[in-house]
Order: C-alpha cells, then sequence, then structure tokens
C-alpha cells in the first residue's frame, strides 16, 4: 500500500508540474478534443504539449507494456492515475481508436512485428486509425460484409465500400474487415490493416444532424495490402473483431461518465432560478434531474466495478454489452436534461455565445451513442443470449 | 481498493449463502407467516447467526467482535434478502450495534456480548411519521430527577415489539425541526410507559408503533452526549440504509434469477418464452440495473469502511438506485410469471411484498434523489 501511496505522490507532482493550466478545464465542445495523427491540428500550443509529454511518458496508455510506448503501469498504479487525473482535472491527452480499440486487439492477436510497429506510434499519437467495420448492407448483421480482398500471396487486393467510418477523412491508416471466403460467413473473414494514403482508397464525408460530418463513406478500388498486415490470421478476423468491439464498447459506454460538463443542477438554476433554500424553482426539472444524478453515479461506480473486474480478468466477456447499453442510454438521458434545464440558451446553433450550438450539436451527436458500436438493440441481444443463458437469442 | 469482494469476503459469501438457503429458505417466512407467529423471527435461528459469527460482524475487536465491515455485513443482508429471511440481523447487529459505537463502557457491555451470541435483540425507533424524516424529531425526553421523562411516539419500528433493547431518537432542546437538540436513549424493554402495538406489514414482518407515556430513563441510558446525538444517529441510518440496500439486491436478485429461470422453462406458442425478444429485451434491461445497483452498493460501503466523507452520498446513491432496480425486478418478475406470479403458492409474490418494505425503511428512492440534490445545492 506504501507503494502505491508513494506513486500516487509521484504521480500528482509530476501532473501538476506538467500538465498545463487550459488542460485542465473543461472541454467546450467536440473540437477540444485531441486525436492526434499526421494530419492533425492542434486546437492549442498546449493541447500539442500536453499530449508530448504524456506521450513521452507512456500515460497516454499507462498499462501498455513499455517495450510498445506504454507506461507499464500495474491495473492499481493505472487506476491511482486515473484518479490523481480526475482529481485535478485534467483532460485526456489523446482519444483515439488506436488506444481504445485497435491497440487491445493487437497486443492480444498481433504479430511481434505488429506490435513493435504500430503500437508505439498509437501511443505517441502519430498515427490516427479509423475503424473499416460497417457496409452499406451489413450494419447491425456485421457479418454479413461484402468488401473483398483477394488473395496474391504476398498481398491482397481490396475491392468494396464501407460506410458510417469515423473520421476516414482525417485518420491515417484503417483497420479493416475484408472477406476472404464467401462460402461462409463469419468463418471468411479476415482483419487487415492499410495506410489510407494507399493507391484506390477514396472517402466522401456524411453530413450528421449535428451539421458536423465526422463519418464518411469509404470507397476501395484494388487496393494492394502486404500479407504482413493480417492479424489473426487468414479467415481469422472474426475473432479479432468481436475481441475490438469488446474494446470499442467499453470505450463508448465511457460516455455516460460525461465529458466534465456543467453540472445539470447548476446549469438548471441559472435558467429557472432558485427558492430561498437553494432548491430549484422548478420541482419537476428538479425531480428529474436528481433522479438522472442517481443514475449516473451508480453508474460511475458501475464502471469503476468493470474496469477493476476486467484488470482482475473477472468480467463476464459479454458485460462490455451491459456496460455500452447502460452508458449510452445514460448519455442520452443526460444530454436531454442539459437541453431541457439549458432552456432556450441550449437551441443556439451558431452563435460564438454559444460555443457554435455546443449544446445543441452534442445533444444531437448523443444520439448517435445507442447506435455506434453496435446498437443498444443489439447489446441487449447479447446480453440475453450470452449472460442470461436465453434460449433462441 | 478494487470494487469487487476480497478473497475473504467471497469466503464469507461461501458461508452465508448455503447456510441461510438450508436455514431460512422461504418456505421458512412462508411457515411463520401461516402461523401467525407473534415474535416475527425464529429465535432459534438467531443464535445460530451468532454460532456464525454473522452478529458479531460490525462489533470492534476491543469489544469482542469480529471487527469486519458494511461490505461484510452486506455479504450476510444480501443472502437474507435473498431468501426473504425474516430476521433482526438488519436493525441489531447493524442498527443497534452502529449506534452503540458511540456509547459508554458500561452500555457496549451489558449489549454487544448478548447481541454478539444472538441472544439479544435491538432496534432503532427514529420513525414519527409514514414517510421517513429523521430530520425531524418530536419526541420528547425532559430532565426529570436524575434522568429523562420520554413522552412521544415512534412507529415503523422493526422488531420493536420483542427489541430488548430500543435506541430511540428523542428531542431534548429544540424544535421538531432542528438539526441539533437530538439525544439518543438506551430504553429497555419492559419499561413502565412504553406500549408497544405490533403490526404485520405486508411482507409479513412484524413492525411496531411505540407510545412513550412518560417512560422513565436515568441519565446513564444516554447514548453518548445530551443534545449530541445527531452524529450517532446520522452513523446508524447510514449503516441501516447500506444494509437495507445490500437486503435489496438480495430481494431483487433472488426473484431475477427465478425469473430467468422460468423464461428458460415456460413453454408457450411451441418454443420457451425466453425466445422472445421483447422478454429477452426486458430481462437483459433489469440485468443491467441490477448490475449498476450492485456497483452503487458496494461503493458505498467501501467508503462507509474507510470512514470516507464521500461516503454520505454513496449511500444515498446505493439506497435510491437499489430501490429502483429491485422495483423493477419485482415488477418484471410478476408478470414474466403470468397467472402463476400472481398467486399466493408461488414465491415471487414475496419477494414484490418484501422489495416494497425494504424499499420503504430508512427512506425510499425519492428520498434519497432530494438529499442528494441537497447535498449537491439544487
Ligand atoms: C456516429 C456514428 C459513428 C459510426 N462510426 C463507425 C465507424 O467508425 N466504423 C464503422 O465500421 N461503423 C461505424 N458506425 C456504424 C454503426 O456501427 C452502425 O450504424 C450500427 O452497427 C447499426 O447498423 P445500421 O446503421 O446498418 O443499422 P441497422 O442494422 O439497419 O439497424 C436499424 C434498426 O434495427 C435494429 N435491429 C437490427 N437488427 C436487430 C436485431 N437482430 N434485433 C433487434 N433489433 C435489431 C437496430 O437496433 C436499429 O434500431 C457508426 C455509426 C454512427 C451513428
Amino acid at each position: 500500500m506504501t507503494e502505491l501511496d508513494a506513486f500516487r505522490t509521484e504521480a500528482r507532482l509530476w501532473l501538476e508540474e506538467n500538465c498545463p493550466a487550459e488542460m485542465r478545464t473543461p472541454l467546450r465542445s467536440e473540437a477540444d478534443v485531441c486525436w492526434g495523427g499526421r494530419r492533425t491540428s492542434f486546437a492549442s500550443a498546449d493541447q500539442e504539449l500536453w499530449m508530448r509529454r504524456m506521450g513521452e511518458r507512456g500515460w497516454t496508455v499507462p498499462d501498455w507494456p513499455r517495450e510498445y510506448g506504454g507506461g507499464g503501469l500495474s491495473p492499481a498504479q493505472a487506476k491511482v492515475l486515473r484518479e490523481e487525473m480526475a482529481g485535478l482535472g485534467c483532460r485526456n491527452p489523446l482519444n483515439s481508436f488506436g488506444i481504445s480499440m485497435l491497440g487491445p486487439a493487437l497486443l492480444r492477436y498481433g504479430t511481434e512485428a505488429q506490435k513493435l510497429e504500430h503500437l508505439p506510434k498509437i501511443a505517441r499519437g502519430e498515427i490516427r486509425w479509423c475503424q473499416g467495420y460497417s457496409e452499406p448492407g451489413a450494419g447491425s448483421d456485421l457479418a454479413s460484409l461484402s468488401t473483398r480482398a483477394e488473395d496474391h500471396g504476398d498481398h491482397f487486393r481490396v475491392s468494396g465500400q464501407k460506410v458510417w467510418t469515423s473520421y476516414a477523412d482525417k485518420a491515417d491508416w484503417i483497420f479493416c474487415l475484408v472477406r476472404t471466403d464467401t462460402t461462409t460467413k463469419q468463418g471468411g473473414i479476415s482483419f487487415l490493416l492499410f495506410d489510407m494514403d494507399s493507391p484506390g482508397v477514396s472517402t466522401k464525408p456524411i453530413l450528421l444532424i449535428s451539421g458536423y460530418s465526422p463519418f464518411c463513406e469509404t470507397f476501395f478500388t484494388d487496393v494492394a495490402v502486404p500479407r504482413s498486415n493480417l492479424v489473426g490470421g487468414l479467415n481469422r478476423g472474426w475473432e479479432v473483431a468481436k475481441y475490438l468491439l469488446g474494446h470499442e464498447r467499453e470505450m463508448i459506454s465511457g460516455m455516460g461518465l460525461g465529458h466534465g460538463e456543467t453540472a445539470l443542477g447548476r446549469i438548471a438554476a441559472g435558467t429557472v432560478g432558485t427558492e430561498p433554500d437553494g432548491r430549484l424553482d422548478d420541482p419537476v426539472l428538479r425531480a428529474r434531474i436528481a433522479i438522472f444524478e442517481v443514475r449516473a453515479a451508480a453508474f460511475r461506480a458501475m464502471s469503476e466495478r468493470f474496469v477493476d473486474e476486467l484488470k482482475a480478468n473477472r468480467a463476464h466477456p459479454a458485460q462490455p454489452s451491459m456496460m455500452k447499453y447502460f452508458g449510452t442510454e445514460l448519455n442520452k438521458q443526460r444530454h436531454e436534461l442539459l437541453v431541457a434545464s439549458g432552456g432556450s440558451n441550449a437551441l443556439a446553433w451558431d452563435s460564438e455565445r454559444s460555443h457554435n450550438g455546443a449544446a445543441a450539436r452534442a445533444w444531437l451527436r448523443s444520439k448517435a451513442n445507442s447506435i455506434e458500436g453496435g446498437t443498444s438493440e443489439v447489446q441487449l441481444n447479447i446480453v440475453a443470449k450470452r449472460i442470461l443463458d436465453l434460449p433462441g437469442a | 481498493m478494487p470494487l469487487f469482494l476480497t478473497d475473504e469476503q467471497a469466503m464469507l459469501r461461501d458461508t452465508a449463502r448455503p447456510f441461510l438457503a438450508e436455514q431460512a429458505p422461504v418456505s421458512h417466512l412462508r411457515a411463520l407467516r401461516d402461523a401467525a407467529d407473534p415474535t416475527g423471527f425464529s429465535p432459534g435461528l438467531w443464535r445460530r447467526f451468532g454460532d456464525m459469527g454473522f452478529t458479531a460482524i460490525l462489533i470492534p475487536e476491543a469489544d469482542g467482535g469480529l471487527g469486519l465491515g458494511h461490505v461484510e455485513a452486506g455479504v450476510v443482508l444480501e443472502e437474507i434478502g435473498r431468501n426473504l429471511t425474516p430476521s433482526p440481523f438488519l436493525a441489531t447487529a447493524v442498527g443497534a450495534v452502529t449506534a452503540l459505537a458511540g456509547g459508554s463502557v458500561a452500555q457496549k457491555r451489558r449489549w454487544l456480548p448478548a447481541i454478539a451470541r444472538g441472544d439479544a435483540v435491538a432496534t432503532l425507533a427514529v420513525d414519527e411519521t409514514a414517510r421517513h424524516r429523521p430530520e425531524r424529531v418530536a419526541l420528547r425526553a425532559e430532565r426529570h430527577g436524575n434522568g429523562f421523562r420520554l413522552t412521544g411516539e415512534k412507529c415503523f419500528v422493526a422488531h420493536g415489539h420483542v427489541a430488548d433493547l430500543i435506541v430511540v431518537a428523542a428531542r431534548t432542546s429544540g424544535e421538531t425541526a432542528d438539526a441539533d437538540g437530538i439525544t439518543l436513549f438506551a430504553v429497555e424493554k419492559g419499561v413502565a410507559g412504553l406500549t408497544a402495538e405490533v403490526e404485520r406489514l405486508t411482507d409479513a414482518s412484524l413492525a411496531a408503533r411505540l407510545r412513550f407515556d412518560g417512560v422513565e430513563v436515568n441519565a446513564d441510558s444516554v447514548i453518548g452526549e445530551v443534545d449530541g446525538g445527531r452524529p450517532g444517529l446520522s452513523r446508524s441510518l447510514a449503516a441501516l440504509r447500506a444494509g437495507a440496500a445490500a437486503e435489496l439486491l438480495g430481494v431483487g436478485g433472488g426473484v431475477m434469477d427465478m425469473t430467468v429461470g422460468y423464461l428458460r422453462q415456460r413453454r408457450q406458442f411451441g418454443q420457451a418464452i425466453g425466445s422472445f425478444q421483447a422478454l429477452q429485451h426486458r430481462a437483459a434491461h433489469l440485468y443491467a440495473e441490477m448490475e449498476v445497483a450492485r456497483a452503487a452498493v458496494l461503493k458505498a460501503q467501501q467508503l462507509l469502511d474507510a470512514g470516507d466523507a464521500a461516503a454520505e452520498r454513496a449511500v444515498a446513491v446505493a439506497k435510491a438506485m437499489a430501490g429502483l432496480a429491485t422495483a423493477l425486478s419485482v415488477q418484471e418478475g410478476v408478470q414474466m410469471h403470468g397467472g402463476m406470479g400472481m398467486t399466493d403458492e408461488y414465491d415471487v409474490g414475496f419477494y414484490m411484498k418484501r422489495q416494497r418494505v425494504a424499499a420503504e425503511m430508512f427512506g425510499d428512492t425519492d428520498y434519497h434523489a432530494d438529499r442528494l440534490a441537497r447535498l449537491a445545492g439544487y
């Protein structure tokens, strides 16, 4: 315990010294999220500094092994670091699909060469990844995907279309599910990595209801991919894909924790006013907020428990589905209440005062939480089948 | 500390689970109810709780107990909930023991060993109105000779008609709504002027309305300081709330398991009803609610055990969330059992009744959500 306490002190001192003041303030909008990558433009010099400092220390990925660019921390130390960062209000230095999705899959299924090539670049924020799973004809039924990869011995040739590919136009590399055998469904899928600058790759942004276009249609025409970029073996991609989805769901469930938004009670106090004793002058809204805050606090405990169980290998393998379901439904409720509490302030769309309509756009964006990474209905199917062992699900 | 049971705590659960399932399954409650048993629990079983060491969990080692914490008490309470075992465990080994922690050496010597043996039953008398309002205490204790004279009423006192010791929150100064001016008294069974009107509740448990008609007690029956009872009352209530939340988890978990089992086994339209997606999704949603409630309860117990200031809010979250999740569990439980769920012969209805009572005890979801809002300043 004393060793852990020593680590806590050391971590706090280092964070206090190295986390720029601006990086200890709440995010104002999506634009404040740092993604890294070859073509990134940082929102501020402090954002870049914070990413680089944390990346050098391996603390963008605290519990990855040091040889792959990680911090080499034990689960207990990583938990302490999270607590200290939360205590100081430090922003996440680097948000990326490489960290939350591909990294864990490579650590488990990648060859040594693949790990050494890709993981350190993810940890330092040098390469930004996107996820090529969904297709126009393969959404919830992902395994019905049809993007083809022809086997040419030392390389594959990939042709087909993906859709809803988040940040495909900003990403450097893609991890992509392709069909290498058309005679079986799950058993004919392979998992490939390739550079988005490869000849034959093109993207077309799609506008979301939030007014932003963070995702794209992605087209592949005869893209050459070296065989060394195959992860998990030929026709063995489904297992990798599912393992990665577990991590994606774990990541998305974190939406349930919120992003340090101003407390609902405080926002509502500013719009509906308060009674002399401090209670909101809108008892129905207050009650809705209070019940929400109960559920949000309970979910914070659940997230802590889930991570602890995961690190100790005690979590049910389908538990990420439960987490994703609860966390995303909770986040949608949060944004409903943020907009309700903000009243007409929260409806502004593009004024400076509203940070370019941050509240309204975040509310609309939150609706995707229960769709992306597998819909809520799909998560409930998985829980029913794999955890509750219900028949025919 | 990781947010799951330690190996020792898991061992305790592995002891408590079969013990309660064998000694006091739902049929035990049913038998007591059908016999209109006037005590409300089995004294023999209570002594066996003593033999097992359960009653001594929260008693400090210095006082001859096990010196364990709220997590461990919760482990036992969850099994009590799962089996709907009528037991004075929560009132005595959690409520009274934590109240006595602020008592004199003499009070501890008098009560703790008897509680540890499973001989004595004790309870906390706090509610005065049908909705839990411990902020308001009207029952008065006036100085009289060498001691005090208590006048007023308490209600919803679990085991109040048989308890050997009743810890009473009384007003020694100020007005009903004042935070200060509360004193805790250790009142013994059978004192003159105390009458108990016993009432059987929906779940077949027995609770008492206690009338204090100028009940005279000595000065040494004061637990802690005169006018300084609020912290002790809060400590005891926090323990009781976390405990009731743990018991609720057992109730909700028990009924969820029964229901999922029924979904697998009951056939209609030529297939198990559990193959209908409408029911699968509702069952999966219930599972999620229960898991989240379980985490909230464990978090509160750990913070209580660590003496952390954040425990107050965590306990409110735990009781409120456990109330939400387990209300859903019993409601879905009855619905998904169809007509069977409505019969007295089948156990699921007993779970619904117990859930309702335990959810009300020491503040329901609304009470604790409101408290959380006040603590957060809105
Ligand atoms: C913002 C956003 C970002 C995304 N980013 C990416 C990305 O980076 N990469 C990527 O590959 N994909 C991405 N996706 C795609 C996402 O994974 C899919 O949208 C999702 O899996 C659902 O597929 P679908 O859109 O085809 O809906 P459909 O599968 O057509 O579903 C339509 C409706 O039917 C329901 N439904 C379908 N099947 C069942 C069933 N068996 N039981 C009950 N209900 C069912 C669904 O729940 C849904 O409500 C993103 C999506 C969004 C919204």
